[in-house]
């Protein structure tokens, strides 16, 4: 409809305002590079927005994921096909779960991933400390519904892709340069206060989020 | 059988009057206004955060044009199908065109106010398309036939008790419980269920960067991850003003924002979309569409001071801190934006005529100001428009639609008689004698002011009689 376009657009440029430039003055943002202090902080973050969070060594993770996945009762857990822990998560889920890689497109198997699988697993592509917040960066490997569909989402983050705060991430990689067709930052399990300002968890994302850092990686 | 901003009066009236809608809209504003000032503990941190947002939100609003025209190109180079719609008629046919190309019959709707706005669902319901809201609130408030009585949290109006009284009713199987964890699982799996076979998603829009193209939804629920993710399309609408020039500017205006809504640091959920889905992915929908809209908007934007109003971010902090929001609720505006922002942004969409009340609803105490992130001066232009809704046009100041509706012939007379007593000495001393002397005369019954207070009765000598008396 570039009627409608055009008839808009030139509602607004017969304003003739003078554009402003760029000033912008200083806030404060949480920002302190220290790795043990990131660390803390967004442990606690996650851990008072509901999130259950284990700080382990890589060496660790397929003993812990086992052991979760047996305390928490989950039978059937999606996957992704490739990404940094692929091989130690296919390696936790034999003799433990069974594993339900996602290697289709979704509506071939929609209708499994939101009433058959207990979990997805995946890996993070950072984390914010000042917020308590893990960015998710999906792709092929790793698709977008895996940390939203089932009901619990386990979440596995390298220590060493902690950064302080959200600009200095962005500016850090360069985001602006070229985004994913989806990215995403995650900070606790889904929950809504729409009833009465009750907080309740597990609106409609995943009811758990299970983090695991790995203090090594 | 909606309310009408035309009726504000006797909406307000029947408001004040239910005591349950009271206690659930003053229980609402006491957390969330305690929720925000817990997140702002610090005044320097607040006032230099609204700052930025503030200065971003001008520098963007100052650049329009040119970024809508940026968005709109990098969005075509990201996939991403851009239609542009001057009012909601525009908007809602080119929502039919889309959904019916690819057949739907279902779309999941997450929250978006401009949506509301347009009354998508109702236009949708005519073509034979199921238009369904799956943010808790929203499905509430849609279970109920009403509509949002506030911007953030649409539900607000209806206690637990009224919610399970609404399940009960339209649930199947649903066992009546006031457990807040059950009534949210109930409503859990009725959406799911939508959530898997719906054909299309619709989303509100946040932020849309014009440097990347890109879509930014704030939310915790996780059903706008959903809308914008499981379904094959997804269709983003937004209004005019909501882009920003660059990804940078994104997270202050993102903490502002969560901050001043839910007094959160950051909200569960922050979803960037910059395309639909590429051919080696397995998931996200396969067509992104975004609706730009104007609605009314380009008529503050031409005015300087009423394009301030552009600058909102739609926290919902102003009516948190409203006294008459507090006290009527939201739907007695008639409005889709009700409280402060909603008086000074309704007379742009639906013209002064329909909303000429809305702007004297207000105490005119400051809160709205002293609480907005981006620093919107709402009493200073509740009370431009105020004027505008009693003045004709004049030459210089681009006039606005339905200005000079509420213009009154007696209200004139009566303020140019004023004036002329106050500036003629002789004039005002014969008519204070005069009103001193007949001051038995005065009704008793004076119009509304009368109607919860007695009438004013002059003193029996005037000031100036009295000074006279003592000084000699």
């Amino acid at each position: 409809m570039s009627t409608a376009r055009n008839a808009i657009l030139n509602r607004l440029l017969q304003a003739q305002v003078k554009p402003l430039p760029v000033n912008n003055p200083d806030y404060p943002v949480w920002d302190n590079t220290d790795q043990h202090a990131m660390l803390t902080r967004l442990t606690e973050l996650l851990q008072q927005n509901h999130a259950d969070v284990i700080r382990l060594n890589r060496g660790e993770l397929i003993a812990t994921l086992k052991t979760r996945i047996d305390k928490m009762a989950l039978k059937r857990i999606a996957t992704g096909t490739g990404g940094d822990f692929h091989a130690e998560i296919t390696e936790a889920l034999t003799d433990c779960a069974e594993q339900v890689p996602f290697d289709q497109p979704l509506e071939q198997w929609k209708d499994e991933l939101f009433n058959r699988v207990d979990a997805g697993i995946t890996g993070c592509h950072g984390a914010i400390a000042a917020t308590g917040t893990l960015v998710l960066w999906p792709g092929p490997a790793e698709p977008r519904t895996l940390s939203l569909v089932p009901p619990c989402h386990i979440a596995i983050l390298k220590a060493s892709t902690l950064h302080a705060n959200l600009p200095a991430m962005m500016a850090d990689q360069g985001w602006a340069g070229g985004m994913p067709t989806n990215l995403l930052l995650v900070s606790g399990p889904s929950k809504t206060a729409d009833i009465q300002q009750t907080l309740a968890y597990g609106a409609h994302g995943p009811k758990q989020l299970l983090v695991l850092i790995l203090e090594d990686a | 059988m909606h309310n009408k901003p035309q009726l504000f009066h006797p909406q307000a009236e029947a408001a004040l009057a239910n005591p349950e809608l009271r206690a659930n809209f003053r229980g609402a504003m006491d957390y969330l206004r305690d929720k925000r000032q817990t997140a702002f503990a610090d005044p320097d941190e607040e006032s230099a955060i609204r700052d930025r947002a503030e200065a971003i939100r001008q520098r963007c609003l100052s650049k329009l044009p040119t970024l809508l025209e940026q968005l709109e190109a990098n969005c075509i180079a990201n996939g991403i199908r851009v239609h542009w719609a001057e009012n909601a008629e525009q908007a809602n046919a080119l929502f039919a065109d889309i959904i019916q190309s690819h057949g739907g019959t279902l779309a999941v709707k997450g929250k978006s106010m401009v949506s509301e706005e347009i009354e998508l669902n109702h236009a949708m319901a005519k073509e034979g398309i199921d238009c369904l809201e799956s943010d808790m609130g929203e499905y509430i408030v849609q279970l109920g036939d009403e509509t949002p009585s506030h911007i953030i949290m649409p539900a607000i109006h209806k206690n637990k008790q009224q919610v399970a009284d609404l399940f009960a009713e339209h649930v199947p199987g649903f066992k009546h419980t006031l457990d807040v964890d059950t009534l949210i699982r109930t409503g859990r799996d009725v959406l799911r269920e939508k959530f898997r076979n719906a054909d299309i998603g619709v989303s509100g829009v946040n932020f849309a960067v014009a440097e990347t193209g890109t879509l930014c939804l704030v939310e915790n629920e996780g059903n706008g991850r959903m809308c914008t993710t499981v379904p094959e399309v997804h269709i983003a609408i937004t209004g005019i003003e909501k882009v920003v020039e660059f990804l940078a500017d994104v997270p202050p205006l993102f903490s502002a924002l969560t901050r001043s809504a839910t007094g959160q640091t950051i909200t569960t959920y922050f979803n960037m979309i910059s395309g639909p889905r590429k051919s080696d992915e397995l998931d996200g929908p396969k067509e992104v569409h975004l609706v730009l809209l104007d609605n009314g908007r380009s008529q503050a934007f031409v005015d300087e001071e009423m394009r301030k109003t552009l600058q909102c971010i739609r926290c919902g902090a102003c009516m948190n801190h409203c006294p008459v929001y507090t006290r009527i609720g939201g739907h007695a505006y008639g409005t889709v934006y009700p409280g402060p922002i909603g008086k000074i942004i309704s007379p742009h969409l639906m013209g002064l005529e329909a909303t000429q009340d809305l702007p004297t609803a207000s105490s005119l105490c400051g809160a709205c100001g002293e609480v907005c992130p981006v620093r919107i001066p709402i009493p200073e232009l509740l009370q431009r428009l105020r004027r505008e809704a009693k003045q004709e046009p004049r030459p210089g100041v681009p006039a606005l639609r339905g200005q000079g509706a509420a213009k009154s012939n007696l209200e004139a007379f009566v303020w140019r008689s004023f004036s002329l007593l106050t500036s003629k000495p002789l004039l005002y001393q014969i008519m204070s004698w005069c009103a001193t002397r007949l001051r038995g005369l005065i009704p008793g019954k004076l119009g509304p002011w009368t109607r919860c207070r007695t009438a004013p009765r002059p003193a029996a000598r005037t000031l100036r009689e009295l000074m006279a008396k003592r000084n000699k």
